[in-house]
């Protein structure tokens, strides 16, 4: 493959501007990925900081007959995975003498895991927000506001992760020379979605190591929420190799970029986008703000050419039914990105099912309320 | 002769416009094909593009203008837009289509060289380009190079970036390419200044915003920024 593609889907299409800093930052990731040190730091961040690893619970009423393994990113400090790649990402740039970091953010909850890394490391952040997501993800907007960070609302085109995400790539069109730009999934040109997805791959590997000691074997089924794809490309990373394991991605219903998308260009790379015969991106639709967007990372779309990973879909309504089931069954309120692959559970034939549950659900309270 | 180069949306009015803009002194017409996610383009490119998408100028309808325009004036034309609408299209298939239509070249504003190195276009460089690729896309470029000349979006700027200077020079070591610079170039100082150091000048954002008053303001505006280029 050539570099920075996955078949053929990635690639740089990003202003010439950005390209000298895109090769700066693949430069200091391949020697901090070489360097023990940057490893050692941040399993000790991870253990010490983001309480790593996360417990792996076996949920015994929401499907009843099935073995279903939760993975619980959701006891994550901040509540969801977004904190393993934001970690990361600022040791990152604190190698790379960036003192300033923008984000984007869509359900609010990388810009809150943005927010926290920059406190915790002194960095300075803004972070690009949906006028539209500010409304129905208004916890995090506080939250990110005590944490220090700067939230800037976008307030133009479909004031959501998509044009949240535009902002934040013109930010560090304009500041490259001292910003980071803290990308939150496994999208945006290359090296980002291979960044994205090495720090996230501590999800499938802590996974396998707990299933197996559980079951004494690897779960059949692998399910995970596919937005960006961040949460689903981590945990899938521990099973590619075993293609006796089938790895199956939930999108949302009205933003379901792979299984009803066609090849186009949207922040910086090559994918499956939700866009018309034109090129021009569509609007997505869903109720969860982490899902509502029109593109996905470059490696999903060629694991779903290659057949290796499938992609389904669920409604909003499907969502919200097992966003409750999970509470009633479980005692576990999800996020409603992962209440998208809690949906499809049910209906799989397999016995043993591993499910990352990427987030907690507080943050979706008065939206779920409101719809019950 | 210093190049005076004039960006307009694709649009109803924009063969008018063109029309006036050559009059007023403009060498070289850029036709913006509008993209929903416009990343290089500030608050008045991205919200004319809105428009113009609004109006319907989808591809094939932005090619019709460009052969409208070109019925209008003799001076060269290029489109400028963004890859995915070429991904949509087919790159080779764009190319030949806008050629037909009566483009000189073309400019894809989020395909920086290395990537399609087959299609045959304007490249865009920038003062963090590192000599290196300020060389690949002098030996890549057809006909000019197109220096941006901030760090940052396009949009107007209260004077010509500080940057512009170093990039010019950077650039003539390398190139014997003409060098244009554009990106924050809005005033006919903006104009005078550029045209010292490079070989031409585009403005974009400030013709789209004047353009919007007809093209008789567009005809006063592009001969003012000739007046302060020439002089």
């Amino acid at each position: 493959m050539t570099a920075g593609y996955y078949g053929e889907y990635g690639g740089r299409f990003v202003p010439e501007t950005l390209i000298p800093a895109l090769d700066e930052l693949e430069q200091g990731w391949r020697e901090a990925s070489a360097d023990p040190s940057f490893a050692a730091e941040l399993d000790a961040l991870g253990r010490d900081y983001a309480g790593r690893p996360t417990p792996l619970t076996l949920a015994e009423r929401f499907v009843p007959g099935k073995r279903i393994y939760l993975k619980r990113e959701d006891l994550l400090h901040t509540g969801a995975h977004k904190l393993n790649n934001a970690l990361g990402q600022a040791v990152l740039a604190r190698r790379l003498g960036k003192p300033r970091i923008v984000a984007e953010t869509g359900a609010g909850q990388h810009g809150v895991a943005a927010a926290t890394v920059c406190a915790r490391f002194g960095l300075e952040c803004v972070v690009y927000m949906g006028e539209e997501d500010m409304l129905r993800q208004r916890p995090n907007v506080e939250r990110m506001g005590l944490l220090g960070a700067e939230v800037r609302p976008v307030d133009f085109g479909t004031r959501t992760l998509k044009e949240a995400t535009s902002e934040a790539i013109r930010d560090w069109i304009t500041n490259v020379r001292t910003t980071h730009y803290l990308i939150g999934s496994c999208v945006g040109p290359h090296p980002y979605p291979e960044i994205v997805r090495e720090l996230q791959t501590v999800i499938g590997l802590e996974s396998r190591e707990q299933i197996l000691a559980a079951e004494g074997r690897l779960p059949e089924t692998v399910v995970a929420c596919v937005g960006g794809g961040s949460n689903a490309i981590g945990l899938f990373a521990g099973f590619l190799d075993n293609h006796e394991v089938r790895l199956v991605g939930v999108e949302a219903h009205g933003a379901a970029s792979l299984s009803s998308g066609r090849t186009g260009v949207l922040h910086g790379a090559r994918s499956s986008l939700l866009a018309d015969e034109d090129g021009q991106i569509v609007d997505a639709h869903s109720i969860s703000a982490g899902l509502d967007y029109p593109g996905v990372g470059p490696e999903h779309a060629f694991l779903r050419d290659s057949g290796r990973a499938d992609y389904v879909t669920a409604t909003d309504e499907e969502a919200l039914a097992a966003f409750r089931r999970l509470a009633e069954t479980e005692g576990i309120i999800p996020a409603l990105e992962p209440a998208h692959a809690l949906a499809r559970v049910a209906e799989l034939e397999a016995e043993v099912v591993l499910v990352g549950l990427s987030g907690r659900g507080d943050k979706d309270l008065d939206q779920v309320l409101a719809r019950m | 002769m210093k190049t005076l180069a004039i960006y307009l949306m694709a649009g109803k009015e924009t063969p008018a416009l063109a029309e006036a803009a050559v009059r007023g002194g403009a060498d070289l017409i850029e036709i913006g094909f509008p993209f929903s996610d416009p990343l290089a383009d500030g608050p008045v490119i991205r919200r004319a593009a809105a428009r113009a998408r609004a109006a319907g100028k989808r591809t094939t309808a932005c090619l019709e203008c460009l052969a409208r325009v070109r019925e209008r004036v003799e001076v060269p034309i290029v489109p400028m837009t963004y890859a995915s609408l070429l991904e949509a299209y087919g790159y080779e298939r764009f190319a030949a289509d806008a050629k037909v239509a009566g483009a000189a070249s073309l400019i894809v504003a989020d395909l920086p060289v290395g990537e399609h190195p087959e299609l045959e276009r304007i490249q865009l460089v920038a003062p963090t380009s590192t000599d290196e690729r300020l060389r690949a896309a002098a030996e890549q470029t057809g006909g000019w190079l197109y220096l941006v000349s901030v760090t940052g979006t396009t949009g107007a700027r209260e004077t010509l970036s500080a940057e512009a200077e170093g990039l010019v020079a950077r650039a003539r070591n390398v190139t014997d390419t003409p060098l244009y610079l554009g990106f924050g170039i809005s005033t006919p100082e903006h104009a005078r200044a550029a045209g010292r150091i490079a070989d031409g000048v585009v403005v974009g954002s400030r013709a789209v915003e004047v353009a919007e008053e007809g093209p008789e303001a567009l005809l006063a505006y592009v001969t003012s920024l000739r007046g302060a280029l020439d002089s």
